[in-house]
């Protein structure tokens, strides 16, 4: 075919020659290529470390948004100690997409990492169905079960008593709030004034909003979003989406209804930026100064410090929230499924232990959630540089004290998804009405946790 | 190969009076002869098995199930509930209207302007390879990248398209919220990244073009615009066809483009009201979102269909338009 000048008989008898064994060696080669091409993407963790044997060891870290270890320079110093080990962290921005992709991954078994972290509202679905796809952190070496606080690492207790997640942080609320635009808008800016604005009653925090609101900054708004706010209510309430068993009850919960009351009413007064959480459009109104207040759960203070940039320093204050809750909060998980599980468990170990906790505190702001870290005195004095005099850490641990621990269920980070970023937002954006929103979202969640 | 086969059985196989007579190696070769093509082309159809019909076969057995992602080994018989459970929802129909409305914005202007462009294109301008290459860059441009880059063009309060549209003295638009809003905005993204690549398809097609029936229908009189109607367009029909095809399926699949036009928080549901929630959302919603993997399949299942019902119709378009030309 290459050379039609050849002729035929010396082409043939070459041809036959030649032409035996290359069909099977074809076949072999696209095989062999094709089963390389296979593997090399099917296990991604773990390979090309030369394996366990006393050689190097590469462990992986999944998690999402801002877990501050290569921040407080964690990383680096577990590498030093331990020079057979490299870490590699792959960080997702949002954990709306990173928990879908854990899913599918978990499912066919590879692709994970080593350690794979779990936000609160997600952990009890794992526990309750995946827990023996965990290793058991309660009896792996150095771990000390009774250092945590006892309702944080309560929710990552299976039922046979394995421990399969460390608690990384908790997330105590207090509410962040702009100084400058609080006083243009006529409102105290002494943080214990502000705090005494809204003191006990979320209703306060409304009607705080439509003072500001009367004499609002052109162009801003009191609050970020009615999502963060519903947020910030149905974290401080005792009962949240499920009853006391912990199965899923959000239509009857008096929490819930109280948060959605009151944040369809901060629509409707106009007190809402109407923006949609952890999105582009909010972190830029971040920078542009477009809302006075956020709920600030004690990891909140990273996103606001990053996202209000460097113009923006020193306008910031945190106040005491209404009632005390926490939102949000973390935990590390070693899934059987990796080839380092020891090293993993060891690695996770020291990473949620008090000393790396208060570590992770002072450089990024996620509080800590053993006992230990959070009566160090570089925690309780803390303050975080961009807030300026702020006792960020006597704040965030006074709050963690009065946290009443709430039960937890397997679809919470469902339900606040479809009620924040789909009803909420849907009134805030189409004018639904409010009603018709809180039945169409009933509808879908209903559908979606039946089997 | 055929140069080779054909010598290969006419002088070798009838070699007259071989010294010893070696039957296996003669059978061997005749085995090999009838046997080589199907090996050759045994690789691409032993992927099509595996990565292919299995999967699809599969899935079709999935969606009989009730399957949760998160614990995919136990799956129960369901038989064709997750269908009729999908032909009750709202969100179905909602996300097949969705497919349907974004599907014509984004495909019959993307294929209008292709024509145009391939057609101006044709003629002798300067620095034409390098406005043919520009059109594609389009396509090389990874998805999330180009989507990432047109939501913030998109953006409410701080995007370029409502700034431009500010100082126009038009109110700023909240491109991702609304209905209409966000799917002008979605087929814009797919309207960008597909326009050169169909126009150099039909280009191709239009250089196929015989050149003396420009010229006559220039010594007729026809104008460009006659030419381009009465010349072009009818010689490259075949080929039109064909991108309505391919760009059907495309539109029909949707799924990178408004799952990254609306972030990770609204993605998957296609906004807050599911304003522009597609089949391949709407799919990815249930499966990877609620982890009901039977259900997701379903609605695969019900993709193909859909797809499969395209293609039948654009066959009986074939034949019929071909019945009426032999009439």
């Amino acid at each position: 075919m290459r050379n039609p000048g050849t002729t035929p008989s010396t082409r043939t008898a070459a041809a036959r020659q030649a032409r035996k064994p290359l069909p099977a060696a074809a076949v072999a080669a696209l095989c062999a290529l094709l089963v390389a091409g296979c593997s090399s993407s099917g296990s991604s963790s773990g390979t090309g470390t030369g394996a366990a044997s006393g050689g190097k060891v590469t462990l992986t870290v999944g998690d999402y948004g801002t877990f501050g270890y290569k921040e407080a320079g964690l990383f680096d110093a577990y590498m030093r100690e331990h020079p057979g080990i490299t870490i590699v962290e792959h960080t997702v921005q949002q954990e709306s997409d990173y928990y879908p992709a854990l899913q599918t991954h978990l499912a066919s078994g590879s692709g994970l990492d080593d350690i794979q972290a779990v936000e609160v509202g997600r952990i009890a679905q794992v526990v309750k169905k995946q827990a023996n796809k965990f290793v058991d952190l309660g009896t792996a070496a150095g771990v000390d079960k009774g250092a945590f606080l006892p309702w944080k690492s309560q929710q990552a207790t299976a039922q046979g008593g394995a421990v399969i997640g460390l608690g990384t942080d908790i997330g105590p609320m207090a509410i962040c709030y702009r100084k400058d635009l609080f006083q243009q808008a006529g409102l105290p800016t002494d943080r214990a004034e502000v705090a005494k604005l809204w003191q006990g009653d979320w209703a306060k925090f409304l009607d705080t909003g439509k003072q500001y609101q009367a004499k609002a900054p052109a162009g801003t708004f009191f609050t970020d979003s009615a999502g963060g706010l519903f947020n910030a209510v149905v974290s401080s309430s005792p009962l949240q989406y499920d009853d006391a068993s912990g199965k899923l009850d959000y239509k009857n919960s008096p929490g819930v209804k109280a948060a959605w009351d009151l944040s369809t009413s901060a629509i409707q007064a106009g007190i809402s930026a109407g923006l949609k959480q952890f999105d582009t459009p909010w972190n830029q109104a971040f920078a542009n100064s477009k809302f006075a207040t956020v709920a600030c759960p004690s990891w909140m203070t990273a996103i606001v410090s990053d996202k209000s940039g460097p113009a923006n320093k020193g306008k910031w204050d945190i106040a005491a929230a209404p009632s005390a809750g926490n939102w949000g909060g973390s935990f590390l998980t070693v899934p059987k499924a990796g080839k380092h599980q020891k090293e993993a468990a060891a690695l996770a170990a020291w990473l949620t232990a008090p000393a790396q906790q208060a570590k992770v505190f002072t450089s990024v702001g996620n509080l800590p959630s053993t006992t230990g870290a959070l009566s160090r005195p570089e925690v309780q004095g803390a303050k975080l540089d961009y807030f300026g005099d702020t006792p960020t850490g006597q704040i965030f641990a006074a709050t963690a004290q009065s946290i009443n621990p709430t039960v937890i269920g397997e679809w919470d980070g469902l339900v606040k998804d479809a009620l924040t970023n789909g009803a909420l937002l849907s009134i805030e954006q189409h004018q639904s009405d409010p009603a018709k929103a809180w039945s169409t979202a009933v509808k879908e969640i209903d559908d979606k946790v039946s089997d | 190969m055929l140069d080779e086969a054909v010598p290969a059985t006419a002088p070798g196989g009838r070699r007259p009076a071989p010294p010893p007579p070696r039957p296996w190696r003669t059978r061997l070769y005749r085995w090999d002869l009838k046997a080589s093509p199907y090996l050759y082309v045994a690789p691409f159809f032993l992927c099509f098995l595996a990565f292919g019909l299995f999967p699809l076969i599969y899935t079709g057995w999935v969606s009989l199930h009730s399957v949760d992602l998160q614990t995919s080994d136990q799956m129960q018989w369901r038989g064709f509930g997750n269908y009729t459970r999908m032909l009750h929802d709202d969100l179905f129909w909602n996300a097949l209207r969705n497919t349907l409305t974004i599907g014509l914005l984004s495909t019959v202007p993307q294929l209008l302007m292709a024509l145009g462009l391939a057609h101006l294109l044709n003629y002798r301008l300067r620095g034409r390879g390098f406005f043919r290459i520009a059109m594609l860059a389009p396509y090389a441009t990874s998805i999330a990248a180009a989507t990432l880059v047109f939501t913030l063009l998109f953006g409410r309060d701080y995007g370029m398209i409502n700034w431009a549209l500010g100082h126009l003295g038009l109110g700023p638009v909240d491109w991702e919220g609304g209905t209409w809003s966000s799917q002008i905005a979605i087929s814009v993204i797919v309207t960008w990244r597909w326009t050169g690549y169909n126009a150099l398809i039909y280009l191709a097609a239009m250089q196929a073009v015989p050149h003396d029936l420009y010229e006559a229908a220039a010594l007729d009189g026809a104008n460009r615009w006659q030419q381009f109607r009465h010349v072009t367009v009818p010689s490259i029909r075949p080929t039109i066809l064909f991108t309505v095809v391919v760009s059907g399926i495309g539109a029909t699949q949707l799924f990178g483009e408004p799952l990254l036009f609306g972030g990770g928080a609204t993605g998957h549901s296609g906004g807050a009201a599911h304003q522009y929630q597609t089949l391949g959302l709407y799919l990815y919603d249930q499966g990877w979102y609620a982890f009901h993997l039977g259900r997701a399949a379903a609605v695969a299942w019900t993709m193909l269909l859909i797809l499969l019902a395209i293609g039948a119709l654009n066959l009986a378009l074939v034949r019929i338009r071909r019945a009426r030309k032999g009439s």
